[in-house]
């Protein structure tokens, strides 16, 4: 907070974004239920999927088991960022507590700083746990070299931050907040079967891979697979190789699409309050 | 500098067909408690929305303390508070965490406990949001209106769905707020809330304001005249209204050469000036029963302008 000699100074919109982060992550610990949703949804998938199918995958060198941990950590970024976001702003729209807070002096940026550090503080927390069980359940290998971990760092980053941006425009879409969760769990739930988390991309058509790789989940869980996974495992991508420069250039193109989305389109106000 | 809060020439706003503010005027003193009366669907809110900044006009001038809310930006936020009839606040928060952290918004906020007890919370202020009951946090809403120290409090129908302690509980702390010289405009139906806690009203009929003025005024000015009412030698209820009560009572006391039986005289009461006013009333239904025949030529009112 700045000092006091000017008293009307107007508090600054990044401190305001740290308090609000903070206010963000007390209230999403205390729903008890989003909480359980949000972790224990991605956790639940790999167990199943994981459990079904876990012979080795002919010439690569791993098991179905470690394809679908891979797959499923990057699910889990886009769970908590592209999911949480697109049904919770629409409830905050729905409920005012959007249009209360326009009321105030709070600087909009504040408000979207606030949903960065949430968004932040959860991905890494449903990253932690999905790896933890992947490593010690599902034969995953958390990568050994510097040049692996700083993909996966970039990789999340660019990730979490475009599937955030997409949740915010997303959350424009339903009319209210109880139609909210139908509407944005659907089209998420799509892309994890065509972007190569639920079914290996070896499996599904290829025009259906096209549409996925319009979106940024199919390139998350590319990279990720990169990350995770010995070379070998590369043949069976769709080109025989990870394209980490196609990966930074199409989730980059996501962050500055996602960001031209919301500004272009966030509401304060729902659309039947004019 | 200006020394009214809101002023307000020739406003509009449609929405499709439907002209919800039609030219409507209105001029608020720094300092006073003005209420905006009139029935469901008169503007009201609408005109409450436009001075907040919330909502787009279609044509007039607003100045809401000397700056056009469709343009005026964080520096003005912050020094109006806004007390909305629909909000929620974030459930999961206590009465505490909320209002300490809405004071964060502002340039110079009230200390959050002393907001705490001046709404009168100071007993649930560890408790989460979604403990408390419908009155609560109508009073937790004030809170976060008035934490910001604003000059000017806006109020859209503050007290529907009140039970009547309620109603008269939040009225102290109306009162309370004017006391400390914070302007405050409210919208409301209840005539006896306008009556009870406005310096001056405006009353508003299909966007337009109709009348103007302190309640004593408005009742001086469109509710002249008096009725008086007796029973006749039938024993039925007979009733007059006159602009010379005394002259129709020296009258009846003639021709009934004593006690008049059941004589009543009644002044209009707001109610009546506002309903009139308003139209939920005419001159037809209000005038009812007997026309006055028996009382020998005293004077009817006008009663429209």
């Amino acid at each position: 907070m700045s000092g006091g000699a000017t008293p009307a100074a107007l508090p600054g919109a990044w401190s305001l974004g740290l308090r609000r982060g903070a206010l963000e992550i007390r209230q999403f610990v205390r729903q008890r239920d989003a909480v359980v949703f949000t972790f224990a949804f991605p956790v639940v998938f790999l167990a199943l999927f994981a459990s079904i199918f876990h012979d080795t995958v002919e010439g690569s060198g791993v098991t179905a088991s470690q394809l679908y941990a891979a797959g499923m950590v990057a699910a889990g970024i886009m769970s908590t960022s592209f999911q949480s976001l697109g049904i919770s702003i629409a409830v905050e729209r729905d409920e005012k507590v959007l249009r209360r807070l326009r009321g105030t002096p709070m600087p909009p940026a504040s408000y979207f700083f606030g949903k960065v550090w949430l968004v932040l503080v959860t991905g890494l927390a449903e990253t932690a746990v999905l790896l933890l069980v992947g490593t010690v359940v599902f034969d995953l290998d958390l990568p050994a070299s510097a040049a692996k971990w700083f993909a996966f760092a970039w990789i999340f980053a660019l990730g979490l931050t475009g599937c955030a941006l997409l949740g915010i425009a997303v959350s424009s879409l339903p009319r209210s907040g109880k139609s909210a969760s139908s509407v944005v769990v659907l089209p998420f739930l799509i892309l994890q079967f065509i972007s190569g988390v639920f079914i290996p991309v070896g499996q599904i058509p290829g025009w259906l891979l096209d549409v996925g790789a319009l979106f940024p989940l199919k390139w998350m869980c590319q990279g990720l697979r990169g990350v995770f996974l010995p070379e070998s495992a590369a043949v069976l991508e769709q080109a025989g190789d990870w394209e980490y420069g196609k990966v930074a250039l199409v989730l980059g193109a996501w962050v500055l699409g996602g960001l031209a989305l919301c500004l272009l389109t966030f509401r304060w106000k729902g659309r039947r309050d004019g | 500098m200006t020394h009214n809060a809101v002023e307000v020439r020739g406003l509009r706003k449609r929405y499709g067909e439907v002209t919800a503010v039609d030219g409507l005027d209105l001029t608020i003193r720094r300092g006073e408690v003005f209420g905006l009366l009139g029935p469901n669907g008169a503007g009201k809110s609408t005109t409450v929305e436009i001075l907040q900044g919330h909502r787009a006009r279609d044509g007039g001038e607003v100045s809401v303390l000397g700056a056009d809310p469709a343009t005026a930006g964080r520096a003005w936020r912050s020094r109006v508070g806004i007390v909305w009839q629909d909000e929620s606040a974030p459930a999961e928060l206590t009465v505490r965490e909320t209002v300490a952290h809405f004071a964060r918004y502002y340039p110079a906020p009230r200390d959050p406990e002393a907001v705490i007890s001046l709404v009168g919370l100071e007993a649930k202020r560890d408790q989460r949001v979604k403990a408390l009951s419908g009155g609560q946090r109508r009073r937790l809403d004030v809170a976060l209106g008035v934490i910001g120290g604003p000059e000017l409090l806006l109020l859209d129908e503050p007290t529907t769905g009140f039970d009547p302690a309620a109603r008269r509980q939040f009225w102290e702390l109306i009162r309370l707020l004017a006391a400390e010289g914070t302007t405050i405009v409210l919208t409301t139906h209840y005539l006896e809330e306008a009556e009870a806690l406005a310096d001056r009203l405006a009353v508003i009929k299909r966007g337009r304001v109709v009348a103007e003025g302190e309640p004593g005024e408005l009742r001086a000015r469109f509710g002249t005249g008096a009725t008086v009412e007796w029973t006749g030698p039938d024993g039925a209820p007979r009733r007059v209204r006159t602009a010379t009560p005394t002259r129709t009572v020296t009258e009846l006391a003639a021709r009934t050469g004593g006690e008049v039986p059941g004589l009543r005289v009644t002044r209009p009461t707001l109610e009546d000036v506002y309903l009139r006013l308003t139209g939920q009333v005419t001159d037809a239904d209000d005038g009812g029963g007997d026309d006055g025949g028996g009382a020998g030529g005293a004077p009817r009112t006008e009663e429209s302008r």
